[in-house]
């Protein structure tokens, strides 16, 4: 028996579907793509074609209308299948999201069916080698050069970085202004003075694109701003607190499917001449981990459905959203790992790599520590208003 | 352009069950599923819609709940779909088979080109595709595994797989073509697909609605009948060989040469 959630239709179609191809298309490649750190283009076509890259984009623009909640349903599923796919994918959301909350409409008809329809990949840049946490400390500039804007400076660690065709980045326009004197910018492949750099190799989400953005004299329209200048740190903030529910779905898809793996295991695995789930120290571990995910699940579920109901400010909630289902994820994960024991940590069996995957979770898109400052200067301020 | 692909339901190959002692399936609780081979017909018949346009109809003759895999075909981007259904078709062979769904595509208005699975996993016959092409008077190729549409969208030129190799057979339309797995990868649904599926209205057409003859359907119009069905059994025989290496190797070339092996 599993948790009613009264899914609409339509949302019980998003997640048939993209159960659908974690199982078709993700599951059989998975182990290959991260073994090659190969990127999954084939798998973001069939995404394409399952109209998923449209879920959060208005139905003017191509999209489906969907909300925060659509998209967690969908990368809940996605990530059962493989994380580093689905980052792949959710990536796209997250250089998307720029464009849709603040873009101009010209911008918005320019950029978004082209992403709705995925025929076109965005990646979002904001983390520099000195600007991690401390995102203010951004050294990328823009400066007005009349016609057009010249950006100097490299991003790091993007997702997506060489792939995707459109960037959303976050480059100083006003230096001395700090946090306000930020702004953002649309940059396109192909951009005069615009180049990639180290594709770098990493512990786990092998099959996503990790990759150095450089501006070197790069020239760019003027209508390449997004939003207004010295906005650009809103646009960052307020991208990233929509897109956390997101992170914290992929956590409860991943543990999900570490659960899985789990007790299947424990079913078949005789040891003392007993599968190893009648053995109350597996139990124990079992119920924990299916009592964590839907905990999880609940908090991201509600969280979602609270933002698409219309408040204004969630940062807190969307914090939450994304620590509790990615710290469990990784406590799943490892226990997964410990259930299965020697085979565990065998590449032949899949919870290794899904450990190795759950431990980015805690780190990309804000750290937990972040994301419990967040949450804890939104108490301090809440308290105060009282 | 009028494209049709047939399609059949069957039982999933993966939750089947024999009941031992009557020899059949036990078809109770197990989930149907669209047959293998059919989903490569259907991404065949779409990829032909997008290049050259048309419409692409799946047609399914079974019991109602047939319907659920015209459902589905929908969901993957077939257009529209038909189910013909009704007691009188019970009991029919390829022949009766083959007739009925030829009389329900006349009502259709006719095809260019008409997209059939290989063969059913469940009766494995491979006839329904080259027999509809005889009713319907077009030419066929069957076991398609590569396909191109010919210059100015005349016909397709596919690749007949053989045992061999291959035969490279142009056809102009109208055409009838059986399709094999390796000829594409299907597609998965789309959720726009799915939610017009979901709404979509699907004909259930009988015996009457198509004008068939009633002495030419189901159990009347079938010369083929099965007599029994039985699972076989297979038995291990063991036989040990004896003497040097040489020796065995001869007594063992001369079993295999008198049970007809070499």
């Amino acid at each position: 028996m599993s948790v009613n959630y009264f899914l609409t239709e339509e949302q019980q179609m998003i997640v048939e579907l993209c159960r659908q191809i974690a199982e078709e298309k993700i599951v059989p490649v998975r182990a290959e793509l991260d073994r090659n750190e190969e990127f999954p283009w084939e798998i973001m076509k069939d995404l394409a074609q399952a109209d998923l890259f449209g879920l959060y984009i208005p139905e003017e623009y191509g999209g489906l209308g969907g909300g925060t909640f659509e998209n967690c349903l969908a990368v809940e599923q996605l990530a059962w299948g493989c994380i580093g796919v689905t980052t792949t994918f959710a990536a796209s959301a997250l250089g998307g999201y720029p464009i849709l909350l603040f873009g101009s409409k010209e911008q918005k008809e320019r950029y978004l069916p082209d992403v709705a329809a995925g025929k076109k990949l965005v990646a979002f840049g904001l983390t520099e080698a000195g600007a991690g946490s401390d995102a203010a400390a951004i050294k990328t500039t823009a400066v007005d050069a009349g016609d057009h804007w010249v950006i100097n400076g490299t991003k790091q660690w993007i997702t997506n970085g060489g792939e995707a065709e459109i960037y959303t980045i976050i480059a100083m326009t006003d230096k001395h202004k700090g946090a306000r004197g930020a702004s953002a910018f649309i940059l396109e492949k192909g951009d005069e003075g615009f180049s990639f750099g180290k594709k770098e190799k990493k512990m786990g989400l092998r099959a996503s694109s990790t990759r150095e953005l450089i501006f070197n004299e790069c020239r760019i329209p003027k209508d390449r701003l997004l939003g207004r200048r010295g906005q650009g740190f809103i646009v960052a903030m307020r991208t990233l607190d929509l897109a956390r529910p997101g992170i914290g779905a992929i956590g409860v898809g991943l543990a999900q499917a570490a659960l899985d793996e789990s007790v299947k295991y424990a079913k078949e695995r005789v040891q003392f001449g007993q599968p190893i789930i009648s053995f109350q120290a597996i139990q124990h571990m079992l119920a924990d981990m299916a009592t964590e995910i839907e905990a999880s699940r609940a908090l991201v579920y509600a969280v979602a459905r609270t933002i698409d109901g219309g408040v204004k400010n969630f940062s807190k909630l969307s914090a939450m959203s994304k620590l509790f289902p990615t710290d469990v994820a990784m406590k799943v994960t490892t226990d997964a790992v410990q259930v299965l024991g020697g085979y565990g940590y065998m590449q032949e069996y899949p919870v290794e790599k899904m450990m190795r995957d759950a431990k980015i979770l805690q780190i990309y898109e804000g750290t937990n520590q972040i994301q419990k400052n967040v949450i804890a200067q939104a108490l301090n301020k809440e308290y105060a208003a009282k | 352009m009028n494209i049709i692909v047939c399609i059949k339901q069957v039982p999933d190959a993966a939750s089947v069950k024999w009941d031992r002692e009557k020899g059949t399936l036990i078809r109770d609780g197990v989930k149907s599923v669209i047959n293998p081979f059919d989903y490569n017909a259907i991404e065949a018949a779409l990829q032909v819609r997008d290049e050259l346009g048309g419409t692409v109809t799946a047609v399914t003759m079974g019991p109602p709940q047939a319907e659920e895999a015209i459902r589905e075909a929908i969901s993957l981007g077939v257009d529209q779909g038909v189910v013909v259904s009704d007691r009188a078709f019970a009991g029919a062979d390829t022949l009766a088979t083959t007739y009925t769904l030829s009389k329900a595509i006349e009502k259709l208005g006719g095809a260019d080109l008409v997209f059939c699975g290989k063969q059913a996993i469940d009766g494995d016959t491979a006839q329904v595709g080259p027999g509809l092409s005889v009713r319907l008077g077009i030419p066929c190729v069957t076991c398609i595994g590569d396909m191109e549409v010919l210059e100015g969208g005349k016909g397709l030129r596919v690749k007949r797989m053989n045992e061999f190799g291959y035969d490279l057979v142009e056809v102009e339309f109208p055409a009838l073509f059986t399709t094999i797995a390796s000829l594409n990868t299907p597609r998965v649904p789309s959720l726009k697909g799915k939610m017009r599926a979901k709404k979509a209205k699907i004909p259930v057409w009988t015996a009457e609605d198509i004008g068939a003859d009633p002495d030419r359907i189901g159990l009347k119009g079938s010369p083929t009948q099965v007599a029994s069905t039985y699972i076989p059994t297979f038995e291990a025989r063991k036989e040990m060989l004896e003497g040097s290496p040489e020796e065995q190797v001869e007594a063992l070339v001369e079993r295999l040469k008198g049970a007809g092996i070499l």
